[in-house]
């Protein structure tokens, strides 16, 4: 009696665990299947960049939850698939391939740096993928070496033409000086750029460059050539580059004694900039950015609150960059009705005003943004709001 | 003007490269050994001491101090485990075991602590004087007097006491030194702890000078170190010091002429014109095969 009692009772448990178990599977079969839009990163989560990589992941993270919370896309969840991309080109390229091949997403955001997302330009083409750049700056993302433009490729940030024109504006009507020196990273396509639009556009507007300098990413002697620098006595040097070697050259410029005002653009954009200049050396010098956390603009502002919420630290322009980008996307994906590639692109292209974090979104025939860029002045190791700049 | 600030500079370049120089040359005079992993240690001594700084928060000299010594044990252990078993085989097999240990490290940090770089805490002040016409910074006159006495401190080891005799007998014959009665394996366990801690020094002072340090520093400092040992003549210590100095300050003229990108080719250029040319370096006697 007692024992079938018992036997009773563990079979009735189980069959209860079945169907239990059961009815948890069947839960999640049915949000699995189609249900969601997959959306891949590949991002510089390590290495040398990882500081551009991870902001934007932390923000793409932000906005995904926030959609997402809000009932996702059509009703549709995100499902975010990040891939480390170790800040590396060939990475980056097989972090597409995975992406594409294995995940079959929707589309891909990243890379963070115009290099990487090159890299990764073929595949999205191959495969129909719209991907979309939240930093890559440098023309070629958009647009190929023989001038036509990736179908397939789009972008965040403004490009490095207009941030040098930017920067040669600002130094010749702001700053009202006549002579210019320019020390430019050699290795990288994005230094490059800046530095010829810069060249072209502060000449232009009738100033003088006295002195054209180059040196290679990973150098940390930079003593020779800002010596060079120094002797042909300019009013302004700008610097286009990323902050592991700028911090450097900030801080060796300061002691040999250019006190000059110095300008770069938003490859200075990372904490580690201050580490390494140290603040005093960082006074007097001038970044383009896309965003600013002081930006007293409406979205700006409730973008800055939630994040500080979220992270505990005031959001940088990589970061609205991240959010602005999913968002982007969103609104493509909304208006495109679903999630077919091609259809995806031609909602891109047609974006009009769209109002983001950082400000008014439009692109134009070669998948450029037109959209506002912000100065910013470092003093005492912060970055002050200096004034917003529209194309 | 422009040329003294010039000069100081390729100075200063040129007295890092020679600290990690001496390292090189001292093991190749006394086992015949390219030890690749030498710029590794220069490496690891910069972390030491960045960390005695930040988590200690130790002055400038105390944590060159405590570089050193960790510097020197990790020279011998390495001596120890990787290379002492590897004393009679091929030359070629110890060169190949350096390689292996010298990436076995560098990978061994990026897993301990990731690959991002580190800026090194201003431990002087950032105050700078002008001197005909060029900024000094009172860092590069520091750090230029601390490597000078580490050399003067170095030449007074190998010529005035017991172990630097004895270094100098294994190094010219180390058969004849055993059968006089000098223990080898100390001696050379001596040497490596003496490179590996001035590669120490050499560490901190560049992490001092060029503030970022990162887990892959130390190869090409460690690249241009070795052709500063070739070029002065490998083996020869006054030669390491002088060929870290020229080619520190060949590399500062290059890029002052205007050939910035030009100047690591600059390096390797002397590098292979050395071995042709002059293939003993500039202070390497002809020396006659021992028969």
């Amino acid at each position: 009696m007692k024992k079938s009692k018992f036997a009773s009772l563990f079979l009735s448990s189980t069959l209860l665990i079945g169907i239990l178990a059961g009815c948890g599977a069947e839960e999640g079969n049915s949000s699995e299947g189609g249900d969601t839009i997959k959306i891949g990163a590949n991002l510089e989560l390590s290495g040398a960049v990882a500081s551009y990589g991870t902001s934007e992941a932390d923000a793409i993270d932000l906005a995904v939850e926030e959609i997402n919370a809000a009932g996702g896309i059509d009703g549709k969840q995100i499902e975010l698939i990040k891939v480390d991309n170790k800040s590396d080109a060939a990475e980056a390229t097989n972090a597409a391939i995975k992406l594409t091949s294995q995940d079959k997403v929707t589309a891909i955001i990243g890379a963070a740096t115009s290099g990487n997302s090159v890299a990764q330009v073929q595949i999205a083409t191959d495969t129909k993928t719209p991907m979309i750049s939240p930093s890559g700056t440098s023309t070629t993302v958009t647009v190929g070496d023989d001038g036509k433009v990736n179908p397939f490729t789009f972008r965040t940030a403004f490009i490095d033409p207009f941030q040098g024109t930017v920067a040669a504006n600002f130094a010749a009507n702001e700053l009202k000086v006549k002579t210019a020196a320019v020390y430019a990273d050699n290795a990288s396509d994005y230094a490059k750029g800046l530095a010829a639009a810069f060249i072209k556009d502060f000449e232009a507007a009738g100033g003088k460059i006295v002195a054209e300098e180059s040196y290679v990413a990973k150098d940390t002697d930079f003593r020779s050539n800002l010596t060079r620098i120094k002797s042909s006595n300019p009013e302004f040097v700008f610097i286009p580059g990323y902050y592991e070697e700028v911090g450097l050259i900030v801080k060796q410029a300061r002691e040999l004694g250019i006190t000059v005002p110095l300008m770069g653009a938003d490859g200075w954009d990372s904490p580690t900039l201050v580490d390494l200049a140290g603040a005093d050396a960082l006074n007097n010098s001038y970044i383009i950015t896309a965003y600013s956390s002081e930006d007293p603009d409406g979205k700006a502002k409730e973008f800055s609150d939630k994040f500080k919420e979220k992270y505990g630290k005031d959001p940088n322009s990589f970061n609205a960059l991240g959010y602005d980008t999913v968002y982007l996307l969103k609104d493509a994906i909304e208006r495109a009705g679903s999630t077919d590639g091609t259809k995806i692109k031609e909602a891109i292209e047609a974006t009009d005003q769209l109002e983001l974090v950082t400000g008014l979104y439009s692109v134009d025939e070669n998948h450029h943004p037109i959209k506002s860029a912000t100065i910013i002045e470092f003093v005492d190791g912060a970055q002050v709001f200096k004034t917003k700049v529209n194309p | 003007m422009e040329w003294v600030q010039q000069l100081i500079n390729g100075i200063s370049l040129g007295s890092i490269y020679a600290l990690i120089a001496l390292g090189y040359t001292m093991v190749y005079g006394i086992i015949k050994l390219i030890n690749f992993a030498h710029g590794d240690v220069f490496m690891v001594g910069s972390f030491i001491g960045f960390y005695s700084i930040t988590v200690f928060n130790l002055g400038f000299f105390p944590a060159l101090i405590i570089s050193m010594a960790a510097c020197a044990l990790f020279g011998v252990i390495i001596e120890r485990i990787a290379y002492k078993r590897l004393r009679n085989a091929t030359r070629i097999a110890a060169l190949i075991t350096a390689i292996g240990v010298s990436l076995l490290i560098e990978y061994g940090v990026i897993y301990i602590r990731g690959a991002q770089p580190e800026a090194y805490p201003d431990v002087f002040s950032n105050r700078s004087f002008a001197f005909l016409g060029a900024q000094i910074s009172i860092q590069s006159i520091l750090i230029l007097s601390v490597s000078v006495v580490l050399m003067i401190l170095l030449q007074f080891i190998v010529h005035k006491t017991k172990t630097g005799k004895a270094m100098r007998a294994v190094s010219h014959d180390t058969e004849a030194a055993k059968l006089m009665g000098i223990n080898v394996d100390n001696t050379i366990s001596a040497t490596f702890a003496i490179g590996s801690a001035l590669a120490g020094a050499a560490g901190v002072i560049f992490g001092v000078y060029y503030t970022k340090i990162d887990p892959l520093m130390g190869v090409i400092p460690g690249v241009k170190a070795f052709v500063a040992a070739v070029l002065g003549g490998i083996g020869i210590i006054p030669g390491a010091m002088v060929g870290g100095l020229v080619l520190g300050v060949v590399e500062t003229v290059v890029s002052a002429l205007g050939f910035s990108l030009w100047r690591d080719a600059a390096a390797f250029v002397i590098l292979i014109l050395i071995l042709i040319f002059r293939p003993s370096g500039i202070f390497g006697k002809n020396t006659r095969e021992k028969v």
